[in-house]
């Protein structure tokens, strides 16, 4: 892949790549959440499309212009997510858009005979005649290697394929992507597991904004090199100074043992009134089923959460908001707004209670009083408080949900990835808006991805891998190749 | 809405009220005048009386994204529970009446609640809940009927069902008398009306259908909202239980088991309701079930052929559904 380009918009999401794969060799593509390895790989598939560059194989320009041709060219490609037909079989679902027929019809024991060989292949033993929903995780990975290597690929993608695996599972996995290499096939390998690099890479080509910053032999490539080149020497984005909180403020956020299976481990901190702290962590880590428990949105097993002393009842959005918690949701399109409504309607939604009069009615015109005053305070940029939500800009939306939570009086607030998909501008105002809560006295807690806004924006920085708390930093102490070390499990 | 918008919204008014207006002359110097009679108007809005309050009761259920099937059934269930309460009980006059239809309404609510509890304990479709309502509200009333129309004793129930209101007043008018299940359906799409659209119960029933999710996440309680649009339902099917038992002085378990629970479903769609829930209007509901009562009003006056009758109601119902999709991409356009 020579000069890839590819742009979002707003978003530069990769530049001039280049990305070589021999035959016979695993490539290990690691790099920060957001630094393009995805783009880039979809763009191999044929799921998108690059604005520059070419791709060439076996020496020869390709267009890859649809995700069949990427198979045709024998590019197979096993997603994080998988994509299987959870009610078909094994055979079925490994010979899926390309069923041998016979006379117009499925020939089934041609299906079960290439899905037995895909399997051999693969020394593998899969029930064949459950449907795959009744497989294990693992089970269903493997299903999702045979249906790839069925169609005879040459170049594997494999997208953090150990992220659901046991050790027993990976070790098997390891075994088959050795025996593939040995095969002739060229491998990328997409990891976030520092301790898999050194046991399956021949060499690792590592990534950051959207651009390919060094590739090395594994061998000599140790991994404190691979953080630093990970983390580089970054344009510092421009975060307002954050004033510091008293030390002696009391504690308003107190989680305690907090536990959701499979995700969620005895999850316990607090957070003092003022105080800014950032969850840091890769994707999948466990950040958001930690703050989603907190806020009630999903039941934990077990612990429990207060605030300013008081025990929440738990697994109830409703309660939590009336005692005091507010939830940013990371997808506001899915989770924090009805796009169909208008942005007075979505701004009052969670104290819809505090607009109804005395004759059981809604007050509309109270309703957009307090819309115009949120318009007012956060800056929204909408015609108007009838305007629907669904024709306002990202930044604008993601504003019109913090209206939604500002309007009440919440004393904890929980950010999830509040400013992903942003532009600049709008940023740096949801940051002061921020502020200003801690200004308050408010206890904040932000989930971010973005390394440098949760250095930049937290007073401290909390680590979360595999579920739990891997690390404190105050921000005194806090670097990114620390948080990065810890995150990636490079150092406990 | 700028001032260009301003008048494409005028043309477009005026467009449609001139396309109706000429619609409504046609018809009615096709049928002699007869069409804008007072007397055939008000006979129109007698026939989509049951039709419409079926419909608003669906209004709510289909706004949040799910469907009601049972309604046609739960007119006959609640038809014949109240006319086996009102021969059982010694009562009369006003208590009678009022007795007779709390039951109704007491058994319709009673069984939209069935309905709901699967669809908010286990996440069940409302398709298949109410399906399996219809099924047994239906068994049930023939069983509770014994498979025959039961006749009222008391002669009380004849003004609810054919009587008219104001008919002092209509009379010094020179104007035709409203029947009383008129004024029930009036009063039933004014309260819903208001409901739907000026209450926080309203707002979630909106909210629930345009994003079920960021609704849960604004504490709202999902569970006992779909409940509430469940028993709305079916409380609305035991009004017109009621009001078909007052009319034919019976209940009978085959009253609301023909053509209702389509044609109240289609008043729903025609009057604007998405049936992809988030969108929708208790008034465009009544405009709907008018359409549909107005053009077999028509076709009756101008004696179209009654098969042929279904086949231009079906196709009026799709076209009116294709320009609702034209207009909605026109103006996200």
């Amino acid at each position: 892949m020579r000069g890839i380009g590819k742009t979002f918009p707003g978003v530069q999401a990769l530049s001039d790549v280049l990305l070589t794969l021999f035959a016979g060799e695993v490539l290990v593509l690691v790099g920060e959440n957001g630094a393009g390895k995805s783009t880039l790989m979809k763009v191999l598939a044929g799921a998108l499309q690059a604005d520059r560059g070419e791709i060439l194989i076996d020496g020869t320009p390709a267009r890859i212009a649809t995700p069949q041709e990427a198979q045709h060219l024998g590019i197979g490609m096993i997603y994080q997510e998988f994509t299987l037909v959870p009610q078909l079989t094994a055979p079925a679902n490994i010979a899926l858009g390309a069923e041998p027929t016979h006379r117009g019809l499925i020939d089934t024991a041609a299906v079960r005979a290439r899905a037995t060989r895909a399997l051999d292949e693969l020394g593998l033993e899969i029930p064949l005649d459950v449907p795959v929903s009744r497989l294990s995780v693992g089970q269903q990975q493997l299903v999702e290697i045979a249906k790839v290597l069925a169609r005879a690929a040459r170049i594997i993608v494999m997208d953090e394929p150990t992220a659901a695996l046991s050790d027993r599972e990976i070790e098997r996995l390891f075994g088959i992507v050795r025996r593939l290499r040995a095969g002739g096939a060229g491998i990328i390998y997409i990891s976030h597991r520092m301790e898999e690099l050194s046991r399956i890479a021949d060499r690792v080509t590592v990534m950051r904004d959207g651009k390919v910053v060094e590739t090395r032999d594994a061998s000599s490539f140790a991994p404190d090199e691979i953080i630093r080149a990970m983390v580089g020497r970054r344009l510092d984005a421009h975060f307002p100074e954050l004033p510091p909180f008293a030390p002696n403020a009391p504690v308003r956020l107190d989680v305690h043992g907090l536990t959701r299976a499979p995700i969620v481990k005895d999850v316990s901190f607090s957070v003092k009134a003022g105080e800014i702290v950032a969850l840091a962590g890769l994707i999948g880590a466990g950040r958001t089923e930690i703050v989603r428990a907190i806020a009630g949105a999903d039941v934990p097993d077990r612990g429990e959460v207060r605030v300013d002393g008081a025990v929440l009842r738990r697994g109830s959005v409703g309660d939590a908001i009336a005692d005091g918690i507010a939830f940013i949701t990371e997808d506001r399109k899915a989770q924090g707004l009805v796009l169909g409504m208008t942005v007075r309607e979505n701004v009052t939604l969670a104290h819809l209670a505090e607009f109804v009069d005395r004759d059981l009615l809604i007050d509309v015109a109270r309703e957009r009083a307090a819309t115009i005053r949120m318009i007012d305070e956060l800056r929204i940029r909408t015609p108007g408080t009838e305007q629907l939500v669904r024709n306002l800009s990202g930044g604008t939306q993601q504003k019109v949900v913090l209206a939604k939570w500002l309007l009440g009086n919440a004393l904890v607030f929980l950010f999830d990835e509040p400013t992903r998909g942003i532009d600049v501008g709008a940023k740096a105002e949801i940051y002061k808006i921020m502020l200003d809560l801690a200004a308050r006295g408010a206890a904040i807690v932000m989930v971010s991805s973005d390394l440098p806004e949760a250095l930049g924006m937290a007073h401290r920085v909390l680590v979360v891998r595999d579920g739990r708390i891997a690390a404190e930093f105050t921000r005194a102490n806090v670097t990114p190749d620390k948080v990065i070390a810890v995150a990636t499990g490079a150092a406990a | 809405m700028n001032d260009q918008d301003r008048r494409w919204y005028w043309i477009r008014i005026g467009g449609a009220a001139a396309f109706v207006i000429l619609l409504v002359a046609v018809i009615d110097v096709a049928s002699h005048g007869s069409f804008l009679e007072p007397s055939n108007i008000v006979r129109v809005l007698r026939q989509i009386t049951y039709n419409c309050v079926l419909g608003v009761g669906q209004t709510f259920v289909i706004i949040t994204g799910g469907i009601d099937l049972s309604v046609g059934s739960l007119v006959a269930l609640t038809g014949v529970v109240a006319a086996l309460f009102a021969n059982a009980v010694h009562l009369s006059g006003f208590p009678l009446i009022a007795a007779t239809l709390i039951v109704a309404v007491g058994v319709g609510s009673l069984a939209g609640w069935i309905n709901a509890l699967p669809v908010v304990k286990l996440n069940l479709p409302p398709f298949i809940t109410t399906l399996a309502m219809l099924e047994m509200a239906l068994g049930a009333s023939f069983i509770l009927a014994h498979g025959r129309p039961i006749a009222l004793h008391s002669s009380d129930f004849q003004k609810t069902g054919i009587g008219s209101f104001l008919g002092a007043l209509t009379g010094a008018l020179h104007l035709p008398n409203l029947p009383v299940p008129v004024i029930w359906m009036l009063v039933v799409i004014v309260i819903a009306s208001v409901l739907l659209t000026r209450t926080r119960f309203g707002r979630y029933v909106f909210a629930i259908g345009g994003n079920e999710e960021a609704a849960r996440l604004a504490g709202i309680n999902v569970s006992r909202v779909k409940t509430a649009v469940y028993v709305l339902s079916g409380a609305c099917a035991a009004i017109v239980g009621f009001l078909y038992m007052a009319l034919f002085s019976s209940g009978s378990p085959q009253t609301g088991t023909g053509d209702e629970l389509l044609e109240s479903i289609a008043a729903v769609v025609v009057g604007g309701t998405s049936l992809t829930g988030g969108r929708g209007s208790v008034i465009g509901t009544f405009f709907g079930a008018l359409l549909i009562g107005v053009l077999y009003n028509a076709m009756n006056l101008l004696n179209v052929d009654s098969y042929l009758q279904k086949v231009l109601l079906g196709a009026v119902i799709l076209l009116a559904v294709v320009l609702d999709e034209l207009r909605k991409r026109y103006l996200a356009r």
